[in-house]
């Protein structure tokens, strides 16, 4: 199974609900143009909805921390939202748990970003 | 019910993703055959993916010509899998520690600390060219069923 990815605007944050597989090959390339698509069109809060993302590899693990990376170098945030247990014990044992700004709650999140 | 005979099945793939992919799907199945829970499976299909991963990406760099293998052996004991490239070898020792500060926001270079992670043991066999990685799951204690 790919990857998806819908976008979608609340108040002023780009929100990507992503769903599948974010593995070598077409995931990591789906949300790295996903990014690259929002920062371009002058967004850089992005908050990456992960509740139905099944599976992730490490090639996964590093486009996310690519994609945290390159938002905030471009002045921007990149928070995740919605971690299934998986994904979340994946960050806990890499370490990245405490890189990343991980939400559980939709509206807390979209009101954490900057003004 | 768990399988507690020996069984052994092996392939020789391409350098591709689908390989991957059949190598992952084929660690997946040969774990809940022997008998592991739900999220060991998973474990050991995803370290199983690093390594067929490793193999096809920095060992064989996708090269048509160079073909990877992989092997699931059961036996009473444990899940055995080897999965085998034709690269220029690997030495795990130079491998960088993902988890240092200086490391830590680098895109990649997880794979083989995730492999160490979720086996028991992780053997790195140098073929001349090419590298074979061991990956071996305990089924002891006692899984249920054996």
């Amino acid at each position: 199974m790919s990857m998806k990815v819908q976008t979608r605007q609340v108040d002023g944050i780009t929100i990507l609900d992503l769903s599948g597989r974010i593995t070598l090959g077409e995931g990591s390339v789906t949300i790295r143009d996903a990014v690259r698509d929002v920062l371009a069109k002058g967004s850089n809060k992005i908050l990456l909805n992960l509740a139905e993302i099944s599976y992730i590899d490490s090639s996964g693990i590093g486009e996310l921390v690519s994609a945290f990376t390159t938002v905030k170098n471009a002045g921007g945030e990149l928070k995740l939202l919605n971690l299934t247990k998986k994904v979340h014990d994946l960050l806990q044992i890499t370490k990245l748990y405490t890189v990343f700004d991980v939400k559980d709650d939709e509206a807390s999140a979209i009101s954490s970003f900057s003004k | 019910m768990a399988d507690s005979t020996t069984s052994r099945v092996s392939y020789t793939l391409d350098s591709s993703l689908d390989s991957v992919n059949k190598i992952e799907q084929t660690a997946e199945v040969s774990a809940q055959r022997a008998g592991f829970d739900e999220d060991t499976v998973s474990h050991v299909a995803m370290a199983v993916r690093e390594a067929a991963v490793n193999a096809v990406l920095h060992g064989n760099s996708y090269d048509p010509n160079k073909h990877i293998t992989a092997s699931f052996e059961t036996t009473p004991e444990s899940l055995i899998v080897r999965v085998t490239d034709q690269g220029p070898g690997l030495n795990p020792d130079t491998l960088p520690d993902p988890l240092a500060p200086e490391n830590i926001l680098r895109g990649s270079g997880r794979g083989i600390f995730l492999i160490k992670a979720f086996m028991d043991e992780v053997h790195f066999r140098q073929l001349h060219p090419g590298t074979e990685l061991t990956l071996i799951k305990y089924r002891t204690p006692a899984q249920p069923g054996t």
